[in-house]
């Protein structure tokens, strides 16, 4: 067991030797910047979850602040889509969507508390499923409720062109991530010096794209993946850019990402998406941060197939305690968990207040699951205060 | 400390293991138990311990439901066996006197089944030396009871207690082999993920690894023990941490664990550390016991991966930190069954 267990650390860039002379080279170049703290951002839950789940933070150099941008896809669904969702299931329409959506509340009410009333919601891993439990029962309407950025924006639209049963069709919510990176730039009260992108949806999008954002906003991007030497990489390249006050693009995911990135599904994305500007939970309007689908496809867009009763949600009344959630503040990268006065109280991953304690990819939750920033560099035997 | 308020109606996760479970018994289920001089239900310990003359007479209950009855590496007959056997061992009582047995069955229940799940409820017995003493059957409608419901009851002498509630800083925690293999097994066989083949059960009666254990530290060596099912290692570690007033500190890297566990949990993206294990134990030991305890665990069949696993320390009291390797983070108490009703 041993053996398989240092082959599976050396393939999944597990290995705590590399991590640990990563961690010294992260703690060098931030104290090379000569001012502090600096602030970095990163745009995925992905991301959030293995700084966590690998206890990265409390390694992280005290004067770098890593803060987690909106890159929860279910956090950042506004009111008005998850209204939809909640109208047309209440409508009687049948809903298919994934699990974390379920208890995300719209204006008043989750897709939950619908289903609670009778109303008919399948919870799926992926559009493939909701596809085939349409053509399980064709005489009956299903609409996909379709969440998340360009990385399953894809995958949307591959089954769109690839002809799903008429029964089927799909309420797009997806999000398309390049542009709120502006928003957060322009930011009045931003202190986002650089911006760790999500190496997932840069395969697709390829590395090329932050060039322009880059060049404008004079702030520098790295691509960087998911194992725990690859955000410490991703970092340390980061810092040192910002310590040069070098605005550049650097790939630090090179064994997935390309300049180009995945062209053919660029061109199934677009083909079936037209961005448009809409609003982001907590954030602002972005403009073309919103996918929906083009003209072409108003046949399989259940926005044109459905008459959706949003005012029918207008007299329910939100729990009082919503008025209190900062989860859009958190987003905005301005405040963290810990201060919000719901936070770890009356906000529980079984009692959510605001989205970003629903999902397993929203900062709250995940603060929640692993003990958020704690100070355990005091406790006995850190092995890198041996060791630095 | 919990700001868990009860709602109106019992959910699933008030039976999980987790903080709404002990929120139930704690605000519903102890109203007005006095503490006495035994060891009672108020302790929350996992079982009852009553003194008589020179010997503690210790008891336990257990009911079990699981989905499905039948899964890789065992059934809900070894498990009602074992669950109460492990449960007396707990307390230090690793020779069970007799098991009584209840069952209720589903109006239905094939009698195939219940003769492989009587069959391996003596199989269970006879490995844990011990024998079902009486027992009470009932029948239930269709649709009254999800198959089939098996309490189980034991009782045991033993001349010296073992709490759950004893760690001090300094104290070494030991696991007694690999981690997860029950609940994932479960899981996987539950919802049909095609990954079964190498997932079983680790369902094991492990009385006799305890009394090893035992015998090989000197008379107060062993400080604490619980074995780690629903919530897992995290929630027995709590629990324990929780209840002794220490903080802690676990080495991830040192926590035994199967490379089809491993797998699973992270294909599935279900933490190890809350799964049901069936068939292991979680010791405090004295510093300078940990080897002589770690080397008879190890020289048992059940034992071979046992592991030091962690210290306790001062800081932090009833918080549970995982050192990964690359960093330091808290573990969560489980928030309920990552997926309902495992054991």
């Amino acid at each position: 067991m041993a053996d398989a267990h240092a082959a599976l650390t050396r393939l999944q860039f597990r290995d705590p030797e590399r991590a640990a002379a990563l961690v010294r080279a992260l703690r060098r170049v931030t104290a090379e910047v000569r001012r502090e703290p600096v602030a970095i951002m990163h745009v995925c839950g992905s991301h959030e979850q293995a700084i966590a789940r690998f206890g990265l933070r409390a390694v992280f150099p005290r004067a770098l602040d890593v803060i987690m941008g909106p890159g929860c896809p279910v956090c950042i669904t506004d009111l008005p889509e998850v209204d939809e969702a909640v109208a047309l299931a209440r409508q009687g329409i049948r809903l298919a969507t994934y699990a974390d959506m379920l208890k995300v509340r719209g204006s008043a009410l989750s897709l939950a508390d619908v289903q609670a009333e009778g109303a008919r919601i399948d919870v799926v891993y992926s559009i493939t499923q909701a596809v085939a439990l349409a053509r399980e029962t064709p005489s009956e309407p299903l609409v996909f409720f379709a969440t998340g950025f360009e990385t399953t924006a894809v995958a949307t639209a591959a089954v769109i062109l690839g002809d799903p049963p008429p029964n089927f069709s799909v309420l797009s919510a997806h999000k398309y991530i390049p542009p709120v990176m502006e928003i957060v730039s322009e930011m009045p009260d931003t202190r986002v010096e650089g911006f760790l992108a999500a190496g997932h949806a840069a395969t697709i999008t390829g590395w090329g794209i932050y060039e322009d954002f880059v060049a404008r906003h004079r702030k520098p991007v790295v691509v960087a993946g998911f194992e725990p030497l690859d955000i410490l990489a991703g970092l340390v390249r980061l810092v040192e850019l910002v310590r040069d006050a070098a605005p550049e693009v650097a790939n630090m995911y090179p064994r997935c990402v390309t300049k180009e990135g995945n062209l053919q599904a660029q061109q199934q994305l677009w083909r079936v998406f037209r961005p448009i500007g809409g609003r982001w939970r907590g954030i602002a309007h972005v403009p073309n941060g919103n996918l929906r689908l083009r003209d072409e496809w108003a046949g399989v867009d259940a926005r044109r197939r459905f008459e959706i009763d949003v005012a029918s949600l207008w007299d329910t009344a939100p729990p009082a305690l919503v008025q209190q959630c900062i989860c859009g503040d958190i987003m905005a990268g301005i405040a963290s968990p810990r201060d919000c006065a719901l936070f770890g109280r009356e906000c529980l991953p079984d009692s959510a207040v605001g989205a970003c304690m629903v999902s397993s990819e929203g900062t709250c939750r995940i603060w929640h699951q692993y003990g958020g920033h704690p100070d355990l560099a005091a406790l006995p035997a850190d092995p890198y205060a041996r060791r630095a | 400390m919990s700001h868990t308020s009860l709602e109106e109606r019992i959910a699933l996760k008030h039976g999980a293991g987790g903080r709404a479970m002990r929120a139930l018994i704690e605000q519903v289920l102890l109203d007005g138990i006095a503490p006495g001089s035994w060891i009672g239900a108020d302790a929350m310990d996992d079982g009852a311990a009553i003194r008589v003359g020179e010997q503690w007479l210790v008891v336990t209950t257990d009911s079990h439901v699981v989905q499905p009855a039948f899964f890789p590496g065992g059934d809900i007959g070894r498990l009602a066996v074992c669950g109460t056997v492990n449960d007396l061992a707990m307390m230090g009582a690793t020779e069970p006197l007799g098991l009584t047995c209840a069952m209720v069955l589903e109006e239905g229940f094939p009698r195939e089944s219940l003769l492989t799940i009587h069959a391996s409820m003596r199989q269970a017995c006879a490995e844990a030396g011990t024998t079902i003493v009486t027992g009470d059957t009932k029948v239930m409608g269709r649709g009254e009871v999800d198959g089939i419901v098996v309490n189980t009851t034991g009782v045991a002498l033993t001349p010296a207690i073992v709490r759950d509630a004893g760690l001090q800083p300094g104290d070494r925690i030991i696991v007694t082999g690999t981690i997860g293999d029950h609940g994932l097994a479960v899981t996987a066989a539950r919802h049909k993920l095609g990954i079964e083949g190498t997932l079983q059960s680790d369902v094991a009666p492990i009385n006799g690894l305890v009394r090893a254990a035992i015998a090989a530290a000197a008379a107060g060596g062993i400080t604490a023990m619980k074995d780690p099912t629903r919530g897992g290692l995290a929630s027995a570690l709590h629990e324990m941490a929780a209840k002794s007033r220490v903080g802690i500190v676990l080495e991830e890297r040192a926590i035994p664990m199967s490379d089809a566990v491993r797998g699973a949990a992270e294909l599935l993206g279900i933490d190890p550390l809350h799964v049901a294990n069936e068939g292991k134990a979680v010791i405090g030991v004295r510093a300078g016991e940990a080897d002589a305890v770690l080397r008879a665990l190890r020289g048992h069949a059940l034992g071979r991966d046992a592991a030091i696993v962690g210290t306790c320390v001062a800081e932090r009291p009833g918080l549970l930190v995982l050192d990964t390797g690359f960093g330091r983070r808290l573990v969560a108490e489980p928030e309920g069954e990552p997926l309902p009703r495992i054991c």
